[in-house]
């Protein structure tokens, strides 16, 4: 399929509150590195995924918007609210909060978006795919996972499993290596 | 005049007007709804309980709920001195804000005309509709880890620590159980859903043809079971209410929400989720607004505006099955509530989930069935060699245990102070404020998680 695509002046309404999503989520997600408060930090996590589901929807790929909150915000921050709350919960500024290692990380950081920015323009650039409404929802997604992308998926799936069975088998003391 | 049920194409038409009003309805359905729905649920139980209940302000108690509603906006608004101030004040709104957001897709009838405009009776819906509700039911539960973390009480951080644990939990084994609902409707939309209700279809058998209830709570019942007993999880009622167990948290998550609003906003987010998870157990397993069977030999039952009457009707008997349970059973103990959710409820549905699918490979006509078969047979069978290896695993272990038990006792028997022995120790660390060295165990085993 190839579509002409339309110049990026003047922004249509999508392209508008798509960049104000994008800019609401790389904000959140600096305040998450940067906020002194630990709880904080998980509660903008959650502004972050939210906008990335946002931004999901606006491109109406609706059920990886849905998953994404129910995921990423329902399941995983909570569940690192919960390691917070199990651990510490401090209210207030903690002062320990700043890493040694943060001039590397944002090295790091500022290098891996370089090169997933420049890949995405030089690959996708001028691709352009127009948005209508029902493509994102169940069935589209499944059969092109469980026929194109069956070998990547079943691969991921091996792979969360025995980082689960990992993760067991180092949480419990009372299984032991063989001697 | 017919009425078809409304599918996917019948939506984003509306007016605003309408949507406005449609949106007006509900908040205001809801509300009415919390106001009768705890006059209900508190006379019930005492009826349950040979005793009167509310029977003062108003006929029969009526205004109870308002003279409450009253009291609390009334009190005196008080902000605990070392809360987080920003969280404490948002817990409450996060909290009710996702409760009413669910109703948003929710079916209450066909279509009808509305000031001149065919409109079905449903605010929205999307093609994954019923993920709109899960999600809005995993950002509800912020309201109860936030609420708990910021009010800054130990009570109320372990309810939240509770609650965080809880609901996640139940929340797989509930996203789970729609599952076989999708593989038999073929669809996420509700209205597509409530529609696929409608008619069973007739099952063939020796020239006969007999037909089949066309309500998923009947051919797929493992399923409604498991989300029975989920809704009751998801929503933090007894006997799952550990969050706000008064007996051991005082209020567990909201104990620090001393009867202001801020605590109404609690109080009304639990009934809205009540009926919220009600609303979804009716759309997907028990008609949604399809008239049942009696009444449903009436023509008529299953046009215009009476459907939203069968709707309510389910509405109020899923209401009074939670006041009954409520009644009837006592709560269960954290390390029981989770190990059911994890060990039972999951693997369940997965195996239903299984068979369910089979089944629905089995009826699709340009199928290979040899090929279903023997691939069912083959995950059955090797299912039952995983469950034999563990299961000797398992008597093993156990045997080895119980011995070790039984020579504990043969050595208590003999010398009855080695200690042990089911008698207060009476040198306890806390009389003298601090351990004596008699009782420090050095040899003290680490009890891990999921190992009883």
């Amino acid at each position: 399929m190839t579509f002409e695509a339309p110049g990026f002046w003047p922004p249509s309404g999508p392209e508008v509150v798509f960049l104000l999503l994008g800019v609401v989520a790389v904000g959140s997600a600096l305040l998450v590195v940067t906020t002194r408060q630990l709880v904080h930090a998980a509660l903008w996590l959650v502004l972050c995924f939210g906008a990335l589901a946002g931004g999901y929807l606006v491109l109406t790929a609706e059920f990886v918007a849905w998953v994404q909150v129910l995921i990423y915000v329902g399941a995983i921050v909570v569940l690192l609210l919960f390691g917070i709350m199990l651990t510490r919960a401090p209210i207030g500024r903690s002062a320990d909060l700043d890493s040694g290692n943060r001039w590397a990380a944002v090295l790091v950081a500022l290098a891996t978006a370089g090169v997933l920015v420049s890949v995405v323009v030089a690959g996708f650039g001028t691709a352009y795919a127009p948005l209508e409404p029902g493509q994102g929802a169940a069935k589209p997604l499944g059969s092109s996972i469980f026929r194109t992308w069956v070998l990547p998926f079943e691969a991921l799936s091996v792979l969360l499993l025995a980082a689960l069975i990992g993760a067991i088998v180092l949480s419990r003391t009372d299984i032991r290596g063989r001697e | 005049m017919n009425n078809p049920a409304p599918n996917l194409s019948d939506f984003g038409h509306d007016p605003l007007w309408l949507s406005i009003i449609k949106a007006l309805f509900i908040f205001v359905f809801l509300m009415v709804g919390v106001l009768l729905g705890v006059w209900t649920e508190r006379k019930l139980i005492s009826r349950m309980q040979h005793r009167y209940g509310p029977n003062r302000a108003g006929k029969f108690g009526l205004l109870q709920s308002v003279a409450d509603g009253l009291k609390m906006g009334l009190k005196e608004d008080l902000m605990p001195r070392t809360v987080d101030k920003v969280i404490y004040f948002l817990a409450p709104v996060i909290i009710a804000v996702p409760a009413f957001l669910a109703f948003s897709v929710v079916p209450f009838g066909p279509m009808v005309s509305i000031f001149g405009v065919r409109t079905p009776l449903q605010l929205t819906d999307l093609p994954v509709a019923v993920l709109l509700v899960l999600a809005t039911a995993s950002i509800g539960v912020y309201g109860i880890v936030l609420a708990g973390w910021g009010s800054r009480s130990p009570y109320a951080i372990l309810g939240g620590l509770r609650s965080s644990a809880q609901v996640v939990s139940y929340e797989i084994a509930m996203g789970l159980s729609f599952v076989a609902v999708f593989l038999q409707a073929g669809t996420l939309s509700t209205s597509e859903i409530v529609a696929k209700q409608a008619g069973g279809g007739t099952w063939d058998i020796l020239g006969m043809h007999i037909p089949t209830p066309s309500w998923y709570v009947f051919s797929l019942l493992p399923s409604f079971l498991i989300y029975a007993i989920t809704m009751l999880g998801e929503t933090n009622r007894v006997p799952f209410d550990l969050p706000e167990g008064e007996g051991e948290l005082v209020g567990g998550f909201h104990t620090e929400y001393s009867s202001s609003l801020k605590f109404a906003m609690f109080m009304l987010a639990e009934y809205v989720n009540v009926f919220t998870v009600s609303a979804i157990a009716i759309t997907l397993f028990l008609g949604g607004w399809h008239a049942p069977w009696p009444i449903s030999i009436w023509d008529g039952a299953n046009t215009g505006w009476w459907p939203m009457l069968w709707f309510f009707g389910k509405l109020v008997l899923a209401f009074c099955f939670f006041v009954w349970v409520r009644a009837s059973l006592p709560r269960v103990r954290y390390d029981q509530l989770m190990a059911f959710g994890w060990k039972v409820l999951i693997p369940l549905n997965l195996a239903w989930i299984l068979l369910a699918a089979t089944f629905r490979a089995l009826r699709l006509p340009e199928v290979d069935r040899g090929g279903i078969l023997a691939l069912g047979a083959v995950i059955v069978i090797g299912a039952f060699a995983i469950w034999l290896r563990f299961d000797t695993t398992n008597q093993r272990r156990r045997e080895r245990k119980a011995a070790e038990v039984e020579e504990e006792f043969e050595q208590l028997r003999e010398e009855p102070t080695a200690g042990g022995f089911p008698v207060p120790p009476l040198d306890l660390p806390h009389y003298h404020g601090v351990v004596p060295a008699a009782r420090l165990h050095h040899e003290a085993k680490e009890v891990t998680s999921g190992s009883n």
